[in-house]
C-alpha cells in the first residue's frame, strides 16, 4: 500500500512544474514592490529594475511612509468602526433571518442580498446629496456610514448561513425554558458565533480598506484613506516610481497580514460571497 | 411566557395559541432587523429610484433640475461615440478577464487536486492577490506594463527582452483598440485564484467512487475529466461566470489606477464618474448608472433566484 502511494506521488511530480511557474507569475508584482522598495535612491533605475538590490536600504519605504502616514491613519479611522458596527448588525440580521424567521423573511432576504451586487454608479448621485444633507460630507464618518450600510447584505448572508447550520434543537431547548429572542441570542448564539464574527470582521476590514470609489467621492483631501492617496501619488510626476512601489507595499500590508494570519477565514468569506458554502 | 409552541403539536388545526405566540415573536424579529432593512430600502432601492428619476431629467450643471425629458438621456447614449468605445472595451475586458480566470482557475484547481504535499502553500499563494486593493494592483502593474520601447524598455518588456523572448515585447495598454485587454491581465492576476478556490471546492465534492468507476471502465485520465468531472462542475462554472461577469461590468478602480481617465481605455463606470462629477451632466451620468444596473441585474437576479430556491429545496 505504501509502495503504491509512493508510486502515485512520484508519478505526480510533474505537477510541480506548472504550479511553480504559475507561482512565479503570481509573485512578480510582490517581487517588484519589494525589490524596488529595498534599493537605495542611487541604485534605482528603470533599466535595472529586475536586478537585486546591493543592500537593504529603507529610503523608499521611509519616504513613502512620510507621504502616506496620515492616510494610513485615516484608513484605520474608517475601517475599524465600519467593520465593528457591520459585524454586529450582520449578526443580528443573520440571527433573525435564520432562527427567528417572521412571515415575509423569505422576501426580505433576497431583497437585502441584491444590494451586494449593484453597481454603485447607480446610487452615487443621491448618495453624495444625502451625505452632505446629514452633514458628513468630506469626513471619514461618511465612509463609515457607507461601508456599514452597503456591507449589510454580505454580513447578513455570512451570519445567516452560519446560524442556519446550527441545530434547531439548541434553541428549542432554551425556548422551552422560557428564553426570548434576546436571551437565545446573547446566551446561546452570540458565544457560538465567534468564527462568523472573525470572517465578517476581516471581510469588512478588507473591503473598506481596499475601497476607492466611495472614498474618492466622499472624503476631502485631509481625510483621504490610503487608496486615494496612493492613486494620487502614482498620478503625480513629482514622486518617483520607486517610492510608489514602496507606497503600494505599505498600502497593501495590513490586508496582506490579515490574509497571511487569518487566510482561512478570509477564504470562507469569499466563498459565501459567491453564495457558496 | 408560554411554552406551548415548543411542545409537538401533531394537530395542525390547533392554531390559535400558536399563532398568538408567533405574532409576538414575529414583531420582535421584525423590530430587530428594521434598522438594517430601512437602511437598505433607502440607500439601495430608494437611491436607485432616485437615480432613475435623475436619468429622465434635464439636470445638467451644479443646480439640480428635475424637468422631465423622457428617454432622451438614454437615446443620446445610444448615439454617443464615447459610450460606444465603452461598450466595446467592456466586451473585450469581460472576455479576456472571464476566460482568463476560468481557464487558469480550472487548470490550477485540477493540478492542486492531484493530492500533492504542498497544496496548502500553493493555494495560499494563488489566493493572496484577492487581499490587495485594485489600486495597489493597478499602480504596480502600470509599471510592469510600461509601454516604452527601445532604450527605455522597462517592466515586463525588459524582462522578456532579457530572457530572449523579444517577440513578447508589446505596448500593453497603449495598443490601439486592444489596449483594454492588457488592463484585464492584472484583473486576471487578482481574481483567478478565487476562481481556483471555487473549482477546487467543486472538485472536492466529486465522489472518488465516480472517478474510479470511470477508470475501471477504461477511461483515460483526460476522458475522466471531460466526461465525468466537467459536467459535474457546471454549477461552479455558472457561479464563477456570474460573479466574474458582473464584476467586470463594474470595473472602475483598476482602470483609474492604470489608465487614469483616458478615453481610449474608458468603461461605463468611469464615464459615469467623469460625466457626472467632473462634467456635471447629472442626467447622462444617471442614465449610465441605470444601464449598468440593468445589465448587472439581468445576470444576477436569475442567479439569486436559482441559488435561493436550490437552498430551500435542500
Amino acid at each position: 500500500m505504501t509502495a503504491a502511494t509512493a508510486g502515485v506521488e512520484k508519478s505526480r511530480a510533474w505537477v510541480y512544474i506548472p504550479l511553480t511557474m504559475m507561482a512565479l507569475f503570481y509573485l512578480i508584482p510582490m517581487f517588484v514592490m519589494l525589490n524596488t522598495g529595498f534599493k537605495s535612491f542611487d541604485e534605482v533605475s528603470l533599466a535595472t529594475m529586475w536586478n537585486l538590490p546591493s543592500g537593504l536600504s529603507l529610503d523608499n519605504f521611509r519616504e513613502a511612509w512620510e507621504a502616506l502616514r496620515p492616510n494610513v491613519w485615516n484608513s484605520f479611522k474608517i475601517v475599524i468602526p465600519a467593520a465593528t458596527i457591520s459585524s454586529f448588525l450582520g449578526s443580528i440580521n443573520g440571527y433573525v433571518l435564520s432562527k427567528w424567521k417572521f412571515r415575509g423573511a423569505n422576501v426580505v432576504f433576497p431583497l437585502l442580498l441584491f444590494g451586494m451586487f449593484i453597481p454603485y454608479q447607480s446610487i452615487l448621485i443621491p448618495l453624495v446629496q444625502v451625505v452632505s444633507w446629514i452633514g458628513l460630507a468630506g469626513s471619514t464618518w461618511a465612509l463609515v456610514l457607507v461601508h456599514v450600510i452597503y456591507g449589510i447584505p454580505i454580513t447578513t448572508l455570512i451570519f445567516r448561513n452560519y446560524f442556519a447550520a446550527l441545530p434547531e434543537s439548541l434553541i428549542e431547548a432554551a425556548k422551552v425554558d422560557g428564553a426570548g429572542i434576546w436571551q437565545v441570542y446573547s446566551r446561546i448564539l452570540l458565544p457560538l458565533s465567534i468564527p462568523a464574527f472573525v470572517v465578517v470582521y476581516i471581510w469588512q476590514f478588507t473591503a473598506a480598506w481596499n475601497d476607492f470609489l466611495f472614498a474618492v467621492l466622499l472624503t476631502s483631501t485631509d481625510n483621504w484613506p490610503v487608496t486615494v492617496a496612493l492613486n494620487n501619488m502614482a498620478g503625480s510626476q513629482i514622486i518617483a516610481w520607486n517610492v510608489q512601489m514602496a507606497g503600494s507595499f505599505l498600502a497593501a500590508l495590513p490586508t496582506l497580514l490579515i490574509y497571511i494570519f487569518l487566510g482561512r477565514y478570509f477564504l470562507r468569506g469569499m466563498m459565501t460571497g459567491a453564495l457558496k458554502e | 411566557m408560554t411554552t406551548t409552541a415548543a411542545a409537538p403539536t401533531p394537530d395542525i388545526t390547533d392554531r390559535p395559541p400558536k399563532r398568538k405566540r408567533f405574532h409576538i415573536e414575529h414583531w420582535w424579529g421584525v423590530l430587530w432587523v428594521l434598522p438594517s432593512l430601512l437602511a437598505v430600502m433607502i440607500f439601495v432601492y430608494g437611491f436607485i429610484g432616485w437615480t432613475a428619476r435623475v436619468s429622465v431629467s434635464k439636470w445638467k450643471g451644479l443646480q439640480s433640475d428635475y424637468t422631465f425629458v423622457g428617454g432622451e438621456n438614454f437615446t443620446n447614449l445610444a448615439s454617443d461615440k464615447r459610450f460606444e468605445i465603452d461598450v466595446v472595451n467592456t466586451a473585450i475586458f469581460t472576455v479576456v478577464f472571464v476566460v482568463g480566470c476560468l481557464v487558469i482557475g480550472l487548470g490550477l484547481a485540477i493540478l492542486l487536486d492531484k493530492g500533492i504535499r504542498a497544496e496548502g502553500f500553493y493555494r495560499s499563494l494563488f489566493l493572496f492577490p484577492m487581499a490587495i486593493s485594485f489600486i495597489v494592483t493597478g499602480v504596480v502593474w502600470r509599471w510592469l506594463m510600461n509601454p516604452a520601447q527601445g532604450d527605455r524598455l522597462s517592466g515586463l518588456n525588459l524582462l522578456f527582452d532579457n530572457l530572449g523572448l523579444d517577440f513578447l515585447v508589446n505596448s500593453w495598454h497603449a495598443t490601439p483598440t486592444w489596449g483594454i485587454a492588457a488592463v484585464a491581465l492584472p484583473a486576471v492576476w487578482q481574481m483567478s485564484g478565487y476562481t481556483m478556490a471555487l473549482y477546487l471546492a467543486g472538485l472536492r465534492a466529486v465522489p472518488e467512487a465516480l472517478r474510479e468507476a470511470a477508470r475501471v471502465d477504461g477511461a483515460t485520465e483526460f476522458q475522466v475529466y471531460r466526461q465525468v468531472i466537467m459536467p459535474l462542475l457546471w454549477p461552479v462554472t455558472l457561479s464563477a461566470l456570474i460573479i466574474l461577469g458582473h464584476s467586470s461590468l463594474k470595473v472602475f478602480d483598476l482602470i483609474i489606477a492604470i489608465a487614469g481617465k483616458q478615453v481610449a481605455l474608458d468603461v461605463p463606470a468611469v464615464y459615469m464618474w467623469t460625466t457626472t462629477f467632473d462634467g456635471f451632466y447629472f442626467g447622462r451620468g444617471a442614465a449610465i448608472g441605470i444601464v449598468l444596473l440593468v445589465s448587472v441585474a439581468v445576470l444576477v437576479i436569475p442567479y439569486l433566484w436559482y441559488s435561493l430556491r436550490q437552498e430551500a429545496e435542500t
